[in-house]
């Protein structure tokens, strides 16, 4: 690690002047972060711990039914407290292990955007809208490619919100070392037709299988997707599985999320 | 008899500082004035040394001093412990390994320079700041392509070609002739992938030096403290060993990963004097990855031939083996000695040709990993074998038993050298039948097919060779070491002892064996006795622990001494007691004169001994201490048979281990505890080399799974409870334990296992095309096995 200076700021403001300084990185759970810096691979001047700020912590439900997380809620925290949403809890549930869900958070997981991370999936198959403090991001305009996002610099997620479908759930095949989502598949239903999300396959980073979507969105059922084979372009091909491999676990996880909703 | 002697199942008593945080390993070392050493390494995996240019580097706030190879260009070599002799009477070729690279860099993590300074964190900015102009060359990663005329790792050698050994020669002609005539002949080329040791402490080392006395001190992260004293001092630095000490305290596992000298414990007792202040490295996880010795790597062609009736007739192999870039302390004999002459393997065969083709390539050393050898030898003899069921129609069980050799066969000659002294491999795999509950298997079965899992049963065998080693065999065989073991016990005034063992404990559970020994054959409680170990300076000289080897080999040594003290301590229970010394009875810690009620007990004895008022000074030294050293005639065979059930997932490939159970004869059993602790770990890594681990360079040199991010160790919830069973035994008939070891021995016979098991389950599922898959059998490979 190299030496940095280190601030937690206790409010959203304060933050967002801290992050103003020059080569200044936001630290959320530091999952990724923390690691990344123990190795000598990044070097900040200032690094702004963004756990010391109460209000982007925390659940509720707003007036449109939609279930609102704050950028700062571990996924400890999501996964005992989204009951209004299980299928997201149980994701939350199922990242890392005790130790990863008690400091890492929604927010810092979103703003990283790790190809093989669990939440983009949710969010992206939710349409949910990501708030930041200086604006509102629909999950379609997000996620711009393995660790790319429409985040400005400095730019803080303050809260997540979620509309809550009517059926949804999340497979997640696990690469055995690391054990990210060698392939995650988050399928949601809404009234108006249904989402799929897929995570972990693609150098392009998390994205909606659109031809399952329509497939599903006429049929509801696993019967609907079987058969149905995901495009192996631009898949990720690695020591873990080549891109047939994960075009075909999209096909099987897809049908697995449908028959388990 | 006391009840914590030989046969119970005692708690380990070093547990108690290990889990509570107490445990004083080579880290927790830390002395007044202690400097840190921070290596620069090689990021290309083959290239030209021009330049090393430290001096904005020795410029650096904090920096001692920044060490280049030409530091070392006066001292030895890293030395190679074992020297083969090829199937042409040629001597291995065995290039220098300097203690920092000269002229060449030749694998990532090679090392090129190290910065001293006053704190870690300014000896790593400093480290960055040394600047390394490479001319990178061409790497050589495939073993083939390295002996087919590709870039030579070591130019001075003029090739990759370490050795090619074939063994037993003689036998070659023989065997190439039986499998002219065979009626059947099973065909299958496999490999043993690559692993990297992963113990739970990375390597330190800490190197000291009092200028006022000329003394070093090397602490270090080692299996074997007396031999890296006589190599280091001897070979590398030339330090006479009265003035070097080392020592390894409490170690976090070493899986033959920290037996091996290496380059960072040469490099910080020669820094120490140089600064003249303490130097300490420690080495980062990442580090480990590319520095530690891996084990395995070996490509292998293995053929059977039978009559019709599945009677084996003839063995041949021919193995690749990797040693990396440089030969690692053990590594020439692990594929050789410790392989070829395993081949037999639990079963008759009357002709076996093995040939081995040593190769250098682009990659960390390799050397011996838990099994060392034997794993490598059981992996292929289990396959080939279960394969060859499978095309005679023969029950993989009844295939083996009609080759096996039979419980009055013993002792054994095979035709690869050894002698197996005792045995009974039909009784081993009676009990696994019973233990797996092999009868239930095909119910399982149906069971997993209505979750549309599909279910597999492997079975195999395995026999390896521990107590390592008759010290006149090896010498024969190339060893330039003895491998022998020694123990002194030292019975203090008021009772109780403290044994001094060459052997070294990191997880064995020494601390808590080995008196249970001495209790046993004195009577008096276990917690009466300490063992000291892992320290020159006051231990005998010892060779340390691998190979199975501390109860078989150090265990006997402490036997020996303990006998010497017995027999010491009649003579004074004699004069005692005014009796003859052949009339003197040892019993629950009392010595008394047979036919009499005359008695004295254990402590009076040694109080004497100290205190001698009353003795006979004229005839007998006072004083209670001894030392042997103990010398195998013979290496132990311990032996077994291992069944895996699994269920393979059709859509995904996903392997499930379901069940675990393993017969083992290890003959005499002093903690059945601590054996099942042994034995489930060796199953755990085994199963871990066969679904989930291996070490994998791309073409240039760069290891693909250098971190746990790619590299997959085993976890909990990717093995199932066990099923163990040691109740088969058949003592060893020559160390006087009658033990035989048991550290390696689940890492040896698991892997086969779990292959078949797998195989199995897609065979009868109708894969009937799908006769072999490489470990590991990750789920990518076993799905595209089904799709071909």
């Amino acid at each position: 690690m190299y030496a940095f200076e280190f601030k937690r700021p206790a409010t959203l403001a304060e933050a967002v002047t801290a992050l103003g300084a020059e080569e200044a990185q936001a630290l959320g759970g530091g999952q990724t972060l923390i690691p990344t810096l123990k190795q000598r691979l990044a070097a900040p001047a200032v690094l702004v711990s963004l756990n010391g700020i109460a209000e982007i912590k925390g659940i509720c439900t707003d007036d449109a039914g939609r279930l609102c997380i704050g950028g700062g809620t571990t996924h400890a925290a999501v996964a005992k407290g989204a009951g209004a949403y299980p299928a997201l809890a149980a994701l939350a549930g199922g990242i890392g292990d005790p130790a990863v869900r008690n400091r890492g958070t929604i927010g810092g997981s979103l703003a990283n955007n790790d190809p093989s991370a669990c939440y983009p999936s949710a969010v992206l198959a939710s349409g949910a809208t990501i708030v930041t403090n200086t604006r509102q991001i629909a999950a379609d305009d997000y996620f711009q490619g393995m660790f790319t996002t429409a985040l400005e610099p400095g730019e803080i997620i303050t809260e997540v919100r979620f509309p809550v479908p009517m059926k949804a759930n999340y497979q997640k095949f696990v690469q055995p070392a690391s054990r990210f989502a060698l392939v995650g598949v988050f399928v949601a239903q809404f009234k108006d037709g249904v989402r799929v999300a897929v995570t972990g396959a693609s150098t392009g980073g998390v994205f909606r299988w659109t031809e399952a979507e329509r497939a599903l969105s006429a049929n509801f059922s696993a019967a609907a997707v079987k058969g149905l084979k995901a495009s192996a372009d631009d898949l990720i091909a690695d020591i873990h599985g080549g891109a047939d491999y994960r075009a075909h676990l999209i096909g099987v996880l897809t049908g697995r999320a449908v028959a388990a909703c | 008899m006391p009840k914590d002697g030989i046969g119970a199942s005692t708690k380990r008593r070093e547990d108690i500082r290990f889990l509570t945080g107490n445990g004083h390993y080579t880290d927790d070392i830390n002395l007044r004035g202690q400097t840190y050493a921070v290596f620069v390494r090689s990021q290309v995996a083959h290239g030209k040394l021009n330049k090393v240019d430290t001096s904005t580097a020795a410029g650096m706030p904090g920096v001692l001093r920044v060490f280049t190879g030409e530091d070392f260009a006066a001292v030895g070599g890293v030395p190679c412990g074992w020297q083969v002799t090829d199937k042409h009477g040629k001597v291995m070729l065995e290039p220098k390994h300097p203690v920092l690279a000269q002229g060449k860099v030749r694998y990532v993590g090679d090392a090129i320079a190290v910065v001293v300074a006053e704190t870690e964190a300014q000896a790593r900015d400093a480290a960055e700041a040394v600047v390394v102009d490479i001319d990178e060359l061409p790497a050589v990663i495939d073993m083939k392509a390295a002996v087919a005329g590709g870039p030579l790792v070591h130019d001075e050698i003029g090739s990759n070609l370490c050795y090619d050994w074939g063994f037993v020669e003689e036998n070659k002609a023989a065997t190439d002739a039986a499998f002219e005539t065979a009626a059947h002949v099973t065909t299958l080329e496999l490999v043993n992938n690559r692993l990297v040791p992963n113990a739970m402490e990375p390597r330190v080392a800490v190197g000291d030096y009092e200028r006022s006395t000329g003394q070093h001190t090397l602490y270090t992260t080692s299996q074997n403290p007396h031999v890296i004293r006589l190599l280091m001092g001897a070979f590398v630095l030339g330090i006479p060993e009265q003035k070097l000490r080392v020592v390894a305290p409490d170690v976090g596992g070493g899986f033959g990963s920290k037996i091996f000298h290496y380059v960072e414990e040469a490099f910080v007792t020669f820094a120490a004097k140089v600064v003249n202040r303490p130097v300490k490295w420690t080495a980062q996880r990442s580090e480990s990855f590319i520095t530690d010795a891996h084990g395995r790597d070996h490509v292998t062609k293995i053929q059977l031939a039978m009559d019709k009736d599945g009677h084996f007739l003839a063995l041949r192999t021919d193995t690749y083996a990797n040693m990396g870039a440089y030969l690692s302390t053990f590594a020439p004999s692990v594929p050789t000695w410790l392989h070829g002459t395993l081949m037999a393997g639990n079963y008759k065969t009357p002709l076996i040709y093995v040939n081995v083709k040593a190769v250098f390539t682009n990659t960390v050393p390799v050397d011996a990993y838990r099994g060392a050898g034997r794993p490598e030898a059981t992996y292929q003899l289990e396959r080939v074998i279960d394969k060859a069921a499978r095309e005679l129609g023969i029950d993989p069980i009844e295939l083996r038993r009609r080759n096996f050799v039979q419980p009055n066969e013993f002792p054994y000659q095979t035709p690869v050298a050894v002698v197996y002294d005792t045995g009974n491999y039909q009784a081993t795999m009676d009990k696994l039948i019973e233990i797996a509950d092999l009868a239930g298997f095909d119910k399982r079965r149906a069971e997993s097919a209505k979750h549309g899992k599909l279910r597999g049963l492997g079975v195999n065998c395995y026999i390896e060779a521990c107590g390592i080693a008759p010290s006149h065999l090896v010498g024969q065989l190339g060893a330039r070491a003895g491998l022998y073991e020694s123990a002194t016990v030292r019975v203090n005034a008021t009772g109780g002892i403290v044994v001094m063992t060459g052997s070294h404990s990191h997880g064995q559970g020494h601390e808590t064996a080995f008196p249970q020994v001495i209790a046993d054959m004195i009577g008096i409680p276990a917690d009466s006795v300490e063992i000291v170990h892992g320290d020159t300076a006051n231990t005998p000289m010892g060779m340390g622990t691998y190979g199975s080897r501390s109860l078989a080999v150090g265990g006997s040594a402490m036997v020996k001494a303990t006998n010497k003290i017995i027999a010491k301590a009649k003579k004074i229970a004699a004069h005692l007691l005014e009796a003859s010394d052949a009339d003197i009875e040892l019993k629950d810690g009392k010595f008394s004169v047979a036919g009499t009620d005359k008695s004295v007990d254990w402590g009076s004895v040694c109080l004497a001994a100290y205190v001698p008022h009353n003795y006979p000074l004229e005839s007998l030294e006072p004083g209670l201490e001894e030392t042997a050293f103990y010398d195998p005639s013979n290496f132990t065979y311990p032996a077994g048979a291992y069944a895996c059930e699994v269920e393979v997932d059709p859509d995904t490939g996903k392997v499930k281990i379901c069940s675990f159970a393993a017969a083992d004869d290890f003959g005499n059993i002093v903690n059945p505890m601590i054996v099942d602790g042994q034995v489930h770990g060796g199953i755990g890594q085994g199963i871990g080399q066969a679904l989930l681990e291996s070490a994998v360079y791309d073409e240039n040199g760069q290891l693909l799974s250098g971190s746990y991010m790619d590299y997959a160790m085993p976890r909990a919830d990717d093995v199932p409870f066990y099923t163990v069973d040691h109740s088969c035994q058949t003592p060893c008939t020559h160390n006087p334990l009658g033990v035989k070891g048991c550290g390696e021995a689940g890492a040896i016979g698991s892997p086969p296992a779990v292959v078949n098991a797998v195989v199995d389950a897609l065979q009868r599922a109708g894969h009937t095309s799908v006769t072999h898959i490489d470990m590991p059998l990750s789920p990518s490979r076993v799905w595209a096995a089904m799709q071909a």
